[in-house]
């Protein structure tokens, strides 16, 4: 019969040891963990990318519940284990679970570390440790209110940042003078200072907190030197301490955690300790690759080799906030004994110091630019002799050696033995290795056996890189479709980094996206300037040279060059001197063809490019605006007769399709949006192949989406009921502004429903009120910038050089 | 025989963007790209005639409005899978001043 292994705690070091285990000793244990935590093993050290918005919890989840089947585990989640008998050798959880072991490993984690400060136990203050911690921070981010971070340390940023994403305002309070001065040098905490800053975070430094206040929640934050700072949440991320109470109340020889020798073992024999809790030859540790080192050695240890020991290690240290490049290494503080290298450019905002010990690296910092780390970090730990290349030590890798290297030869020239992924200390030849004997072909399949990269993900472009040189094209990174050939990022991915990163001009996203050409091109340009008008609706301009000819000079471009011209007509509803407004203005400039349109409305075609402006200032004095027919953005709303004439109609429906177009013309979306409304269901307007559609009710109006009459055709789905008019407006304008902040460029809505889910559209739209509020409200800011009738600013001027020829060459003038 | 005509100054064509020179011929497309260099082509899609200085520049290339060809504004040739070109005119900037060299046309009016 196999042995029992009883687990208490199911973080990453538990769970990166059973995978040691199963592999070394499978069906040698029947194993059975219990999590305080409801939830199966996932990646803490993500949780600052799910806080910012940038993952979703279900994609750093490192064991699915299937996981735990297939290897016939036994996962108590939500079981807080509250004793362990060692005389009768069971445990047993706050639900009263009795469970025997033979082999016990306690994996209880650290817990965050509160200042007792008064108010400390306020409803509003939290930690930042788990899911639950970071759900609670998005929760309460949903207000915009203003937060506090106690700490400014790697947490402490990282909170910040994710805070800050989420439109909070955030103040972080610092005790020391420079920020993360366990890991950098004041220089490269002022560089970061600055870059926190940048983003809208205020930091203050030397800042002790006295007191939080409040009326029954938080309300304010005091620093002892009277100042006062109003906040509704206030994150505490000041540090961890071992999670060794219950190890303690065992009777198991504790210190600052659970002491174990080299093996992992405690001074009970058959109990184990490992991860944040254990306390190692006189150490603890927080960082996820020496807690990995734990996580083998015990599963060693368990499946029978005793000779597995723990080494101590020294670990980089990485700062998560997208946008800011931070590494960190080893002792760095200044000696006699020592002498430094230090690279400045301010300009670059780089910074770069090696710490030098008889000509040996002892201690890296690097800012900004951080490429070089893993070879500083190679040096260091072999004890490399640096005197020979002193001198362009600093530039890195690629300096040596005399021309600079690419990025791929560097990474070719790496030795085998160089450890690319710090968390899981992977090196280099074991993933070139994996790459050949298992044929593996993409990200994915090396992270699955080898775990390069699966951690914090920031080694991810070096093990790329490894791909390429070992299979060549073989590779395939593009599991995602790019948007084009500019870049390796599909839409999606642009559009969360032009979030995450606050990137607000075209150039700023081609530099920071790393775009492999100077300016992009037709597929791109466009589509950028289109997120970029979609999520910076005051700061950004409208670059006109990146939008379509249609777009640029608001008109179609028929095929032989000349244009065609279409005005609103709101609800498709004219009169007498709007018709003969038109009559003059097709005499007068001799327009060749005249149609009405499918979306009720009247097209003049044949239009000369410089006879435009005229058109147009002709069209606006009888009152007339562009009708945006050539528009990714609102085109008509078809109406019909409505309760007004109708003997069916059960609603003013041209009334309510008037009111939409009033209220939602000159929006932008990511491809043209068709409306409709109709006033009974025998739908006259066909509101049920449109873009967005309403049916008419006697009860109310019966909301509809994602129908499609072109290409495809498709019927709408049915997005919900409502009882008024300002309610229908309401949803009818949140829906179209989660599609213009969702959509990929040219994408319309029927495939970004189809491809977020309807489900989906519908709870946020119709159930949860706050977000419906929420994308209505964002836009009707956006309308602010966008309402502005085109055709009468270029009547008045703008963009002139657009309509008229540079310079005519005559026959004389050509042949002198 | 090189005939050099002055069509205007850089500033009067956007970056990325292009302005038409009306010719007897037809009409010509002056691009200037981001870093201020200045083309010269047909304002005539090789595929089917589209107007080429409406296009969107990028690069030294520019995408036909019609049908999305890219055409070269060095050569004048297609770019990618597609074949064809356009005529390419000599262009001087000498300070702000822009000149283009109509020869053929020159020679024949003559």
């Amino acid at each position: 019969m196999s042995e029992r292994l009883v687990i208490i705690g199911n973080g990453m070091a538990p769970g990166r040891m059973l995978e040691h285990l199963l592999e070394q000793a499978p069906g040698r244990y029947t194993v059975t963990i219990f999590n305080a935590e409801p939830r199966v093993n996932y990646d803490r050290i993500m949780l600052s990318p799910v806080l910012s918005g940038e993952k979703a919890y279900e994609e750093i989840i490192i064991h699915g519940d299937g996981w735990y089947i297939a290897n016939n585990i036994t996962l108590y989640k939500g079981h807080k284990i509250v004793a362990i008998d060692r005389a009768a050798k069971t445990v047993t959880s706050d639900h009263g679970v009795t469970e025997p072991y033979d082999k016990l490993v306690i994996a209880t984690g650290s817990v965050p570390f509160i200042i007792p400060v008064p108010g400390h136990d306020l409803p509003g203050v939290l930690t930042y440790r788990d899911l639950d911690d970071v759900q609670a921070m998005m929760l309460a981010a949903q207000s915009r209110a203003k937060a506090v971070v106690i700490g400014g340390g790697l947490l402490g940023l990282e909170a910040a940042a994710g805070l800050n994403a989420q439109g909070m305002d955030v103040t972080v309070l610092h005790v020391m003078p420079t920020l993360m001065e366990r890991q950098l040098d004041p220089a490269a905490g002022y560089l970061l200072q600055r870059a926190v800053e940048q983003r809208g975070i205020k930091v203050i430094t030397k800042a002790n907190t006295r007191a939080i206040t409040g009326n029954g929640k938080v309300g304010q934050v005091e620093l002892a030197d009277g100042t006062i700072i109003p906040a509704t949440l206030v994150v505490m991320a000041v540090g961890i301490r071992p999670n060794s109470a219950l190890a303690k109340q065992a009777g198991i020889a504790v210190n600052r955690g659970i002491v174990v020798d080299a093996g992992m073992r405690s001074n009970d024999p058959d109990i184990y300790a490992l991860g944040e809790c254990a306390e190692v030859n006189g150490q603890v540790y927080g960082l996820v690759a020496p807690l990995y080192e734990m996580a083998r050695v015990t599963a060693s240890q368990l499946a029978g080799n005793e000779a597995a020991a723990f080494v101590h290690m020294d670990t980089p240290t990485k700062l998560k906030v997208t946008g800011i490049d931070l590494f960190s290494l080893g002792d760095f503080a200044e000696g006699e004994d020592r002498q430094e290298i230090v690279l400045r450019d301010a300009a670059a905002g780089v910074y770069k110091r090696l710490v030098l010990k008889d000509d040996r690296i002892i201690g890296t910092v690097l800012y900004g630019e951080t490429a070089d780390g893993a070879w500083f970090n190679d040096l260091k730990k072999k004890q490399t002799d640096i005197s020979e290349m002193r001198d362009t030590l600093i530039f890195g890798q690629s300096y040596q050696g005399g021309a600079p290297l690419d990025p791929m030869a560097a990474v070719a020239a790496l030795p085998d033995d160089a450890e690319i992924c710090g968390c899981n200390g992977v090196c280099k030849g074991k993933i070139t290795g994996a790459i050949t004997a298992k044929g593996l072909t993409s990200l994915d399949d090396v992270r699955a056996h080898t775990k390069a990269s699966a951690s914090c993900g920031s080694c991810t472009g070096l093990v790329e890189k490894l791909m390429v040189l070992t299979i060549g094209d073989k590779y395939n990174p593009a599991a995602v479709q790019p948007m084009c050939g500019c870049t390796t990022l599909g839409h999606d991915e642009v559009r969360r980094l032009i979030i995450a990163k606050r990137l607000k001009t075209i150039p700023a996203v081609m530099q920071e996206l790393e775009w492999t050409t100077s300016c992009g091109c037709a597929k791109c340009r466009p589509a950028l300037n289109y997120y970029l008008v979609c999520d910076w609706p005051d700061d950004y301009a409208d670059d006109y040279q990146s939008r379509f000819i249609n777009e640029r000079v608001h008109a179609n471009i028929q095929k032989d060059g000349t244009y065609s011209v279409v005005p609103r007509m709101w609800g498709g509803v004219t009169n007498a001197a709007e018709l003969r407004a038109i009559a003059d203005v097709v005499d007068k400039f001799e327009i060749p063809m005249v149609k009405v349109t499918g979306g009720q409305r009247i097209d003049m075609l044949g239009i000369r490019k410089e006879d435009l402006p005229a058109v147009w200032a002709d069209l606006g004095q009888a009152g007339f605006v562009s009708g945006h027919a050539y528009a990714k953005g609102l085109r008509t709303v078809k109406t019909c007769v409505g309760s007004d004439w109708c003997r069916f109609g059960t609603q003013d429906s041209t009334g309510l399709g008037i009111r939409i177009e009033k209220f939602m013309w000159g929006s932008w979306t990511p491809a043209k949006v068709k409306m409709a409304v109709s006033g009974c269901p025998r739908n006259c307007a066909e509101a049920t192949c449109k873009d967005v559609g309403v049916i008419c009710v006697d009860s109310g109006y019966e909301i509809h989406f994602a129908g499609a009459a072109g290409l495809d055709i498709k019927g709408t789905e049915v997005l919900g009921m409502v009882k008024t008019e300002d309610e229908a407006l309401e949803h009818i304008v949140a829906l179209t502004q989660m599609y213009r902040e969702q959509g990929r460029y040219l994408e319309r809505i029927y495939k970004w429903a189809k491809r977020i889910g309807i489900p989906e559209i519908k709870r946020q739209i119709m159930d949860d009120g706050d977000k419906r509020k929420a994308y209505y409200e964002r836009f009707v800011f956006s309308q602010k910038f966008a309402q502005v009738d085109p055709w009468s600013e270029r009547v008045s001027g703008k963009d002139k050089h657009e309509f008229r020829p540079m310079a005519s060459v005559g026959f004389a003038q050509a042949a002198e | 025989m090189m005939n050099w005509i002055s069509i205007g100054s850089l500033s009067d064509i956007p970056r990325r963007g292009a302005r038409c020179v009306v010719t007897p011929e037809g009409k010509i497309a002056v691009f200037r790209t981001a870093d201020d260099q200045v083309y010269a082509i047909d304002d005539h899609c090789p595929h089917k005639g589209g107007p080429l200085s409406q296009g969107i520049v990028h690069g030294t290339a520019v995408t036909c409005p019609l049908h999305n060809w890219v055409i070269s504004l060095e050569t004048g040739k297609a770019l990618g899978a597609d074949e064809g070109a356009v005529r390419s005119i000599p262009v001087r900037v000498e300070g702000e001043r822009l000149f283009i060299a109509l020869e053929a046309l020159a020679s024949r009016a003559a």
